[in-house]
Order: C-alpha cells, then structure tokens, then sequence
C-alpha cells in the first residue's frame, strides 16, 4: 500500500508522517497572526492559517497543489508572532516540497522553477554558482524570454560586473567544493533514508 | 593572540560573486580588531531558504552537517562563524535539530559516513555581527575609530535573517538596536524608529518574484528617505543585494528617484577604522558611497 493510498482520508495523518515539522499542524489555534504578518500574504491563495484549516479538512488536493506556500520568502515573521510557537516557515517548505515530491505542485510557478534550479546548481559542484544560476534563471521560460530578461537586467548585470560581483570567468567550471563527489554520496544517502522513512510510515 | 573563529565564508563570498564586497571589507575588519576567521576547510553550500523544493529536510541538514564536521575536525575548539545571514541560520537550524532529535542525528550521520566523516554538533554557530557585539563590544570598537563618521544619517537595515528566528541574544525582534548601537559608536547618527528595520525584501523571490519583491523594497527605501537617512547599512548578503541593484527598475516603475547608497556594518567600520576606500571594499558599490569615500580621501 502506498502512502497515499494509507491516508486517502487523513490528510492530516499523513502530514504529520512525511511533511518536515507536520506534527505542528495540530497545534494551530486559527488566530491569524501568521497570515497577517506575512510580507507577501495577499499573494496567497490560501494564507498559512488557511492552509492548516485546509490539511485538517482533509483538502489534500487544494492544499498541495496550491501556489500559496511558493510564496514564503522565508522572512520568520511568523514563527517569531505565532503565539502557540508553529515553525511555520518550516511547515510551508515542508509542505512545498512535498506537493514537488508528488508531482501536483503547480508546474509552471516561477519560484518552484527557481528552487529547484538553485538546488540542482549547487549539487553539482557543492556551492553555487552564480552566474550560471542567473542565466538559467532568465532562460526559465524559453529562450525569447530569455533575450528579453537578459536584455532587461543587463544594466544591473554590467554593475555587478564592473564592481567585480560577478565574472564570466564562472562560466568556465568555477567555483566548487574540492570533494564534490563525497558530497553528493552524502546527499544520495541522506534522500535514500528519507525515501525510505516516507515509505515506511506511509 | 587573535581571537580565533571557525569561518563558513558561503558561495556569494567568493571571488567574483555578489558578496564578495563584504568579503573583503569583513577581512579588513577583522584585520583592525585582531580576529582571525580559519576557513573551514572544502566548506560546501548551505542550500540557503530556496533549496527546500529539491532539497528536502534530511539532505538539507546535511549539507550543513557535512561543514559542522569539518569544523569539528579541522578547528575543533572554536565557534562557527559566518557573515552571510541565510548561512548562518541554515548552519544553526540543522545543528539545533541535530542536537535535538536523536534519530535525525543517527541518519545525517549515516549520510555522512557515505564521505568518511561524521558529526557531534556540539559547537556554537554564530553571527558575525554577535562577535562584534558579544565578544569584541561596541567600547572596544569605538575605540579604534579614526574617523568618526560625523553628520551622516544612517538606517539599519537589519532585515530578516539576522534577526528571526534567533537573533542576537538580548534583542527583541520587531525592534533590534544593535546595528543602531553598532552605527552610533562608529560617530554616525542612526535613524531611530526605522520603520522598516526588519521588513523583508522578498529575500530570493527577489529573483523569481522579481515585481512583487520590488513593491516591498521600494518601502524600506521609501523610509530611509523619509527619516533623512544618506544610506542604508546591512548585514545580509541578499539585503544588500536587493535594496541596491533593484533602484534603478523601481525608479522606472513607480516614478520615484531613489539613488541612495547601501553598504555592509564592515564598509562603515573599515572607513570608521581609517582603512582605505578600497580596503573598506567601496569600489565593490554600484550605487556610490559618496560621503563615505570623502572620508576615506581626507
């Protein structure tokens, strides 16, 4: 039986086992202050104090497809107010990833997109690098746009450039982690126990 | 004998990389106050806040875990320091839950044994900014000013990171003075009641929220004008990144005429300190500190 399967039902279940900090959920009072603490909380489909009613309402399929948790700029204005101590940064990544995980994240939202090519750019070597980063980021959506982004940043990338904030000179290998191969088995590793865990409990 | 630290310099700290203005000016600094930062050793990236999509809890602790365990091996006795925000709380979150859940640590360990190494996570990760404030002190400091920066109004912009969820001890969170202490024994004059001291600059949605984040940007530079203020001060990479670049596209967007300078707490104290325009790194502004390298030519 597979972890959806298991918890068809429960939602709330089922985030509790395989969402980072899940076992929070539980904790939320509906106050509201999180919502309204949020810097980008009109942006929301669904502020945090809705989307923990909603994962208690079993809305699996609103709550993990909804753009709403890709809109946490990870400011920590709601765990600093949140009166019951919810990490709910925590909870939003948590829930965010997990949405990716399964595949109904919403596909097309420019900071999934971001996200993950940010995390691919640093598996690669064991740091980030920049200037590789920024233009997989304005290549995001197709090459057109791309000419057009590129066209539109070129006065703050001639700046940065200038003031020796970014070299093309990264374009060719670049920085990296001396290791980067005992990183990645560490990494593959530490994804094998976590897949494992999911499965497990679910 | 230097006050020793176990130094996470971070990706945008890198030669040719965004931060690596504050880099600079932070090895100036310590250069003054007799702090050496022991790199610790093949240091790896921290995966920041915008990793979560591909990285997911385990993986993510242990990236910082595989830096703890360096630390711990390479400087074992001295604390972990870093100057980049996001760093700093991604190394002290997984050393938090490390310490605190038994079976994370059991598994970040098998992770790491992948590598040969493992981790105890028993060190202390700290903040740039609570060396200077806990360890050196703003007594200390002030008295290596040369040159008090006299008549300039400054905002502190001390942003997210550095100030939630753990901030520097004895600070609150929706008012935090230090960078106003920090600004005051160096002879300037802080802007008190910042209004957007520790508003978000849409941090890495910066980049894939670019509109959204220039709205809240434009208001923490909308106050400093509005207090008087000559320049912003930060200690964050993505602060200092955010609030200076963006200025000329906000300009466009919403008609306003923002050109006001945005430096690291280690530009001001270098300056401060006497160092020069270029070891204080103000060649690394794209918006011109003016004022600040009048001061460095006197």
């Amino acid at each position: 039986m597979t972890a959806t399967e298991k918890y068809r039902n429960n939602f709330l279940q089922e985030v509790i086992a395989n969402v980072e900090e899940g076992e929070w959920v539980r904790m939320c009072m509906q106050c509201g202050v999180c919502s309204g603490s949020c810097p980008l909380g009109p942006h929301w489909e669904h502020p945090p104090q809705e989307i923990f009613m909603m994962i208690r309402a079993n809305k699996r399929q609103e709550v993990l497809s909804s753009s709403s948790m890709w809109y946490c700029t990870s400011c920590y204005n709601c765990i600093a107010r949140c009166p019951r101590g919810l990490p709910i940064t925590h909870i939003m990544h948590g829930l965010a990833h997990y949405g990716r995980k399964l595949g109904v994240a919403p596909k097309e939202l420019p900071t999934i997109k971001f996200s993950m090519l940010f995390w691919e750019n640093l598996v690669q070597k064991g740091r980030v690098n920049e200037l590789k980063l920024g233009l997989r980021l304005y290549f995001m959506n197709g090459f057109m746009n791309g000419i057009k982004t590129a066209l539109k940043m070129q006065k703050i990338g001639l700046g940065m450039f200038l003031t020796k904030r970014m070299t093309p000179m990264e374009m060719l290998g670049g920085h990296g982690c001396k290791d980067a191969k005992g990183l990645q088995a560490i990494l593959k590793k530490a994804q094998q126990i976590e897949d494992a865990k999911t499965v497990k409990q679910g | 004998m230097p006050r020793q630290y176990s130094f996470y310099p971070g990706c945008s700290s890198q030669k040719g990389a965004s931060s690596s203005n504050y880099q600079r000016s932070v090895e100036t600094m310590c250069s003054v106050l007799d702090i050496q930062l022991n790199d610790i050793p093949d240091w790896n990236c921290c995966s920041a806040s915008i990793g979560y999509s591909g990285g997911g809890e385990l993986p993510r602790i242990a990236l910082s875990a595989r830096n703890l365990a360096l630390s711990e091996q390479a400087h074992p006795d001295q604390d972990v320091v870093a100057t980049c925000a996001a760093c700093w709380l991604a190394t002290r979150e997984a050393n938090e839950r490390l310490q605190h859940d038994a079976q994370i640590m059991t598994e970040t360990n098998q992770a790491l044994a992948e590598a040969g190494l493992s981790v105890k996570a028993n060190k202390k990760i700290r903040h740039m900014v609570e060396v200077l404030v806990e360890d050196i002190g703003y007594a200390e400091i002030s008295s290596k000013v040369k040159k008090p920066l006299e008549g300039i109004k400054i905002a502190g912009y001390v942003g997210c990171q550095t100030n939630r969820p753990f901030g520097i001890a004895g600070e609150s969170f929706e008012n935090p003075v230090y960078l106003d202490n920090l600004i005051a024994a160096l002879g300037a004059d802080p802007v008190k009641n910042y209004e957007k001291k520790v508003s978000c600059c849409g941090g890495a949605l910066a980049f894939s929220e670019p509109e959204k984040s220039q709205a809240l940007i434009k208001d923490i530079l909308q106050a400093a004008v509005d207090n008087g203020a000559n320049m912003l001060v930060t200690p964050c990479p993505v602060c200092q990144m955010n609030t200076e670049v963006y200025q000329d596209q906000i300009n466009q967007t919403y008609g306003t005429n923002f050109k006001i300078p945005v430096v690291y707490y280690s530009t001001l104290m270098d300056i401060a300190f006497g160092k020069s325009a270029k070891e204080a790194a103000l060649d690394g502004q794209i918006i011109k500190a003016k004022q600040l390298e009048d001061l460095a030519s006197k």
